[in-house]
């Protein structure tokens, strides 16, 4: 059995092929056991105003290493292609990272992707070195775009952000690994384990998750069934699945009975 | 001088750098990015860029974030 490759992003090789957010936990301490327990080693964080009143208010960076854990900034709450690269600049200035995540949203209640506005920051943000992983809309056409304008990875969504609705648009999901050369990772959408899978068993070179780790009951055990979810898809994915019948094949031989 | 600072109005002594604005404030500079009127300004310039009246100040860190 061959072993399996592990996920290059922009050149750098990860044994882990979950992502996780850094938003929605109890507490940076519970988010850092999260992290443990799923393996991933890349983090998304946002980019937002130091607060003022309490400037000493412990931070991220107090709990998660951003010398051992990749972090990828975000421009998540960007509505325009101008707020996104904004933020993303002040985000390299911060943390002298070119990696990072661009998303453009549209619209506040489905924080559906505004494909033209995100298709637009990712030329000017390429031109400007950065490399970038592109939350898109599940589209192939606008995922061929963004792939030729240099992209580093292309991030489909598997259903709405926070949804927990899992991938609800399989076939399209597999037309954009068909056609991608660079990694495509499923972003936004999975509620439980299971969903990690099927979208492993896509063939998708990852997942990126936040709310179904993050609003868990357990979302240190959550965190530890995706990795498991994660490995499975993809093992599964590579041992290629049997056909599927429309009446039973019986796997005890016929020969031979009493 | 009048400054905003992350949306906040601030005082600072007249000619004041950026440097002695942070200091000021008690913000530990590892990890923090800062935009004057809308420019980045670097890390490397923080003790040379002289604030002025009206200036906008924005000072941003990483925070959770899925």
């Amino acid at each position: 059995m061959e072993a399996d490759k592990p996920l290059l992003i922009a050149g750098k090789p990860y044994a882990s092929r979950l992502i996780i957010g850094t938003g929605k936990y109890k507490s940076y301490a519970e988010n850092a056991a999260a992290l443990e327990a799923s393996g991933a080693e890349i983090v998304t964080v946002a980019v937002r105003r130091v607060n003022l009143s309490d400037p000493t208010k412990e931070r991220l960076t107090d709990h998660i290493d951003p010398k051992k854990v990749t972090f990828l900034p975000n421009t998540a709450g960007c509505f325009t292609a101008d707020d996104a690269l904004r933020t993303l600049r002040l985000a390299r200035e911060a943390g002298d990272w070119k990696l990072v995540k661009l998303e453009v949203l549209a619209d506040q209640k489905t924080l559906y992707p505004d494909m033209e506005e995100t298709l637009r920051a990712a030329k000017i943000l390429v031109a400007e070195g950065f490399e970038v992983m592109v939350y898109c809309s599940d589209d192939p056409v606008y995922a061929r775009k963004l792939e030729d304008a240099g992209c580093v990875a292309i991030m489909p969504l598997g259903s709405l952000i926070g949804s927990g609705l899992g991938v609800q648009n399989p076939v399209n999901i597999r037309l954009i690994v068909e056609q991608t050369r660079v990694p495509v990772i499923v972003d936004a959408g999975v509620g439980t384990a299971s969903d990690a899978t099927v979208a492993m068993e896509l063939g998708v070179d990852g997942v990126l998750m936040n709310t179904a780790i993050a609003e868990a009951k357990d979302p240190i055990r959550m965190a530890r069934a995706m990795k498991h979810a994660i490995i499975a898809g993809r093992e599964a994915y590579l041992a290629g699945r049997m056909g599927k019948k429309k009446y039973a094949d019986p796997s005890s031989p016929l020969g031979g009975l009493i | 001088m009048r400054l905003t600072v992350n949306g906040e109005t601030r005082e600072a002594p007249d000619s004041a750098t950026l440097a002695e604005l942070l200091a000021s404030l008690g913000i530990d500079g590892r990890r923090v990015a800062v935009e004057r009127n809308r420019e980045i300004a670097p890390k490397s310039l923080w003790a040379e860029i002289a604030l002025c009246e009206g200036d906008q100040v924005e000072i941003v860190q990483f925070v959770g974030g899925g």
